[in-house]
């Protein structure tokens, strides 16, 4: 892998944003309401309800951490997308980059991206709010991790489905965070749901991650074992996510997809 | 050695044959013109050389690289423009070949840069984004993108097309210039005669995927008792099995 042909396609990220309104406002402005309507929401709770509970570590926080998982998702599908808008796959793919180095690049330009939206809703969270992560404890990183690796997972399918079905396809990616979150039990236990709900929970690293979060703060106990499952489960996402995305391109490159690239070019 | 090295190339989409067992060399300083009319084959052939189209059969090597065995050193030496690939509208000329610079792996890219921007005569353009270019203009920067990594194989698909007479000349010279002054081979395709026999060595005539006649473009219409090289492409596109020997 040459990381001078990752950072090129990162530079191109940083030029497209640097020079365009509506590519940098999107960056925090979505993840600064969200904070900021879920901050008001907690404490008009913590006023209606038994004294003592604070809904401020389990609603906001997770809502925070749902946010993260999105802009990491959003981050890889936006830096594929600008290719698809720009029709540019010929040009990119008849240059000496490989598959695994365009990867590298819509990951790295998403960590550029997630990262912006992180510091502005830990900043919202925090300074406005009082949500502390500090009651998260240690395991705050490897619930970030999980939730940064399971969007990337996410974000290369969604490129994936996008190469193979055409521009035009951009749509069935948009809804995908709103598909997982009722699976990913953000804002209740897994518990909630009914037995089938529950199956397709536990394979979703996500839920791993809010079951640990809301099992720290209500102080019940937390198996770091339960997180590893997660963790492990994310981890196969990405590998199959990167597996997906390479059989779809290759299949772009026998059929002449990425060539003639267009709304019509499901075949 | 020969640039570039087709040999028995084939592509089939199911049961239709879009390229059939075409084989030929650009030989260093030439400009090979691949012509025939729509459909014939010439953009599938030249999207099986820059590697976004897998052959069905056959083999291509640049520069004595195989594409199917060493695609970066194949494509490290090869560049193409072509009008229906502009660079990205929404970036600036000069971020698009930096971009472009860095993914052909140029070294000393500010330089390069500036070079092909003095080249295409682009300084004025420098720092205004490609998308509000005029369709000459944007010709121009796709070829400066071309010239970038000083490519041994410069693939051009139709890059004269949508330009005025005094733009196409002016394209034509900078692409002789390009053959003249270095080794580097060129395969052009044109739907216009007068360009094709005024620039290349050689031309291909493809017809249903097939190469049907290939010679020089000032001497081949008289080879097959036609008065010019657009009389002999029409009947090449009409009767080309009139034509196969």
């Amino acid at each position: 892998m040459d990381g001078r042909r990752v950072f090129a396609l990162v530079l191109r990220q940083t030029y497209l944003i640097r020079g365009s309104v509506s590519r940098l406002v999107p960056l925090f402005i979505w993840v600064a309401i969200d904070m900021v309507l879920w901050g008001f929401m907690t404490r008009y709770l913590n006023t209606v309800t038994s004294p003592g509970f604070d809904f401020v570590p389990v609603l906001l926080g997770a809502v925070l951490m749902w946010d993260f998982f999105v802009r990491v998702m959003q981050g890889v599908t936006l830096a594929f997308f600008e290719d698809v808008w720009s029709r540019n796959f010929l040009n990119i793919f008849a240059s000496p980059l490989s598959v695994v180095e365009y990867l590298a690049a819509l990951v790295v330009s998403s960590i550029m991206t997630s990262t912006v939206g992180l510091v502005i809703m830990l900043t919202l969270a925090t300074a406005v709010f009082g949500l502390s992560f500090f009651a998260y404890g240690v395991a705050l990183v490897p619930f970030v991790l999980v939730l940064f690796t399971f969007g990337i997972a996410i974000g290369i399918i969604g490129c994936a489905v996008v190469l193979r079905l055409g521009p035009s396809a951009e749509w069935f990616i948009w809804p995908i965070p709103a598909l997982l979150s009722p699976f990913a039990g953000v804002f209740y236990p897994i518990a909630t749901l009914p037995a089938w709900m529950q199956l397709i929970a536990r394979l979703l690293p996500p839920s791993y991650v809010f079951e640990g979060m809301r099992a720290i703060v209500l102080r019940r106990p937390f198996h770091m074992a339960s997180l590893a499952v997660g963790a492990v489960l994310s981890v196969a996402a990405v590998m199959i996510a990167c597996g997906i995305f390479t059989r779809v391109y290759r299949h772009a490159v026998r059929t002449g997809l990425i060539a003639r690239y267009s709304a019509e070019s499901v075949s | 050695m020969s640039i570039l090295s087709v040999s028995r190339l084939r592509k089939t989409y199911g049961e239709t044959v879009a390229v059939d067992g075409v084989s030929f060399e650009v030989a260093p300083r030439e400009i090979l013109g691949l012509l025939g009319p729509n459909g014939a084959g010439k953009t599938t052939t030249i999207n099986m050389i820059l590697g976004v189209l897998e052959p069905t059969a056959g083999a291509i090597a640049i520069g004595g690289r195989s594409l199917a065995s060493d695609r970066r050193a194949a494509l490290s030496r090869t560049n193409f423009a072509a009008v229906y690939a502009p660079l990205p509208g929404n970036l600036t000329v000069a971020q698009n070949l930096r971009i472009f610079g860095m993914l052909y792996g140029v070294h000393q890219i500010g330089a390069r840069i500036d070079a092909v921007i003095h080249q295409f005569d682009l300084a004025r353009f420098r720092h205004t984004k490609c998308g509000v270019l005029s369709s000459g203009e944007q010709t121009r920067v796709s070829l400066a993108k071309a010239m970038l990594n000083e490519p041994r194989l410069l693939l051009l698909d139709e890059p004269t097309a949508s330009l005025d007479p005094a733009t196409a000349d002016d394209v034509r010279r900078r692409i002789q210039a390009f053959t003249s002054m270095g080794d580097g081979g060129v395969l052009w395709t044109s739907h216009n005669m007068y360009e094709v026999e005024s620039v290349c060595d050689r031309v291909l005539f493809l017809s249903h995927g097939r190469v049907l006649l290939e010679g020089n473009p000032k001497t081949l219409p008289r080879e097959h008792g036609k008065d010019t090289l657009e009389q002999l492409f029409i009947a090449v596109a009409r009767e080309p099995l009139a034509l196969e020997h």
